[in-house]
């Protein structure tokens, strides 16, 4: 793996979990419960998500699958 | 290419470094019963067309149609010591035909995988513990078509942090795949049949952290390996003078993909929803995808969501055109999905919610349809449309 894209991931890391983070209450997340806010990969993209697991060689980091099953077609 | 996106994710952190948090369910269940949740039905038609199939050796048509369809019924009961114990239970059919397929045996009207079907099960439980911030679950999933089937196994946990805002998860997950061993008509003689095993171990871990009020990401790293039978026995290689045999690949790949997805509330009606990939493995096979999806709220309960995503890739050490593989080489293919490409993918998506119900009826809650066009720089191009449709109690 490239060591630049290693640094770069490293200072995002970094970033998430420094102080700079506001501490949210319960009450304050309207925006963040909205159901389009959530970080999950939503279902209707479960065969987008498919077949571009089998049509590119790339796979996982998604909260798609990273493996199993066939792509035989 | 790279610099651009990584800017941008650098810009888009660097912006609301101030903020922080996880999207957290923190609804009291009063019920111990098992009760339904929800049902979700997810529908989808999915055609593609492109000339470099690997049956036949990196020529030919690639043309395959795909209809899945998958249902799940959600349940949840909590427990004597006031757990929330969650159940779901998934079945997931595709019919599918594929010319490709065809070509395993032209001699034939019609080979035993030009159109087959897929069946796959999935059962998941989670237990989650409100007090400690703790859940933990498991999940069995079973896949089975014709000449392949595969059963997964996994385990999972989660720590919220005290305020919810900040979530760690590891998710460790095995697949263990069987496909029987079907070569090209020409090439059946002297080899062995019966089935051979693919195996998959991930160990998936993932953090979620609020930023603000607004705005939360989520860090994903899936470090995976896979060993036993990579290649597919039916894909044919044609070396530079003209011979014939089939694909062959390592016995062990080791993959490495990290990917950061933020999404952000902007005013009332705007979310962004972005998503950067990077990915290695031992293949030599590199690749970066960039998603971005905006979900503009025309009304509370309706949203059209644009989308783009671009994928680039670097071909693996095996990879080489028709009729251009070296005999000497230990592993080659001509399977056009581990060539270096760049894909653009862009579509659009509507989203209903309706809490009296839809078309009058009171649990079809929500409604999500998304079509997409794809397109890869090998000339593959190919179409989806989706839809999602949730019932409640």
């Amino acid at each position: 793996m490239k060591y630049k894209t290693l640094k770069i991931f490293s200072a995002l890391l970094l970033l998430l979990t420094s102080s700079g983070c506001k501490s949210v209450k319960e009450y304050q997340k309207i925006y963040l419960n909205d159901a389009e806010m959530e970080l999950s990969m939503r279902k209707v993209q479960q065969t987008e998500n498919s077949f571009q697991l089998y049509r590119e060689g790339a796979s996982g980091g998604n909260g798609g699958k990273s493996g199993g099953g066939c792509g035989c077609n | 290419m790279i610099r651009i996106p990584i800017i941008i994710i650098a810009f888009y952190f660097s912006i609301v470094s101030v903020f922080s948090q996880v999207n957290t369910d923190t609804t009291t269940y009063a019920t111990r019963k098992l009760k339904i949740d929800e049902v979700n039905f997810v529908g989808s038609y999915y055609q593609q067309n492109g000339n470099n199939a690997a049956v036949t050796g990196g020529i030919g048509s690639e043309k395959l149609r795909d209809i899945p369809t998958t249902i799940d019924v959600r349940m949840s009961r909590k427990d004597k010591k006031s757990r929330l114990h969650s159940y779901a239970v998934a079945l997931g059919v595709d019919s599918y035909t594929s010319a490709s397929s065809d070509k395993i045996d032209p001699s034939t009207i019609s080979s035993a995988s030009s159109s087959d079907q897929r069946y796959y099960p999935t059962f998941n439980w989670q237990m989650a513990n409100e007090k400690t911030g703790n859940t933990v679950g498991a999940t069995l999933s079973g896949s089975f078509e014709y000449d392949y089937f595969s059963v997964g196994i996994g385990v999972q946990g989660s720590k919220n942090s005290k305020d919810n805002n900040r979530q760690i998860g590891l998710h460790l997950q095995t697949f263990q795949d069987q496909l029987t061993l079907i070569y090209p008509i020409e090439l059946r003689s002297g080899r062995p049949t019966g089935m051979a095993s693919r195996n998959t171990y991930t160990a998936s871990i993932t953090l979620s952290q609020v930023i603000n009020t607004r705005f939360q990401v989520m860090v994903q790293v899936d470090p995976t390996y896979q060993q036993g039978y990579l290649g597919l026995p039916f894909n044919r290689v044609y070396f530079s003078d003209n011979s014939e045999t089939i694909e062959s690949l390592p016995e062990s790949r080791f993959k490495i993909p990290i990917g950061i997805r933020g999404n952000y509330f902007v005013g009332d009606r705007l979310i962004v929803r972005a998503l950067y990939r990077y990915y290695w493995d031992d293949w030599k096979l590199n690749g970066h995808t960039i998603e971005l999806e905006t979900a503009v709220k025309l009304t509370p309960f309706i949203s059209v969501t644009p989308f783009y995503r671009y994928y680039k890739q670097s071909a693996v050490n095996y990879f080489a055109p028709y009729a251009t593989q070296e005999k000497s080489a230990t592993f080659y293919t001509s399977d056009y999905d581990l060539s270096k490409f760049e894909s653009h993918f862009a579509g659009l998506g509507l989203r209903i919610v309706a809490p009296d119900g839809i078309f009058g009826l009171s649990r079809w809650n929500m409604v999500e349809v998304r079509y997409g066009h794809y397109e890869r720089q090998t000339g593959l191009v190919s179409d989806v449309i989706s839809i999602h449709c949730r019932f409640k109690q």
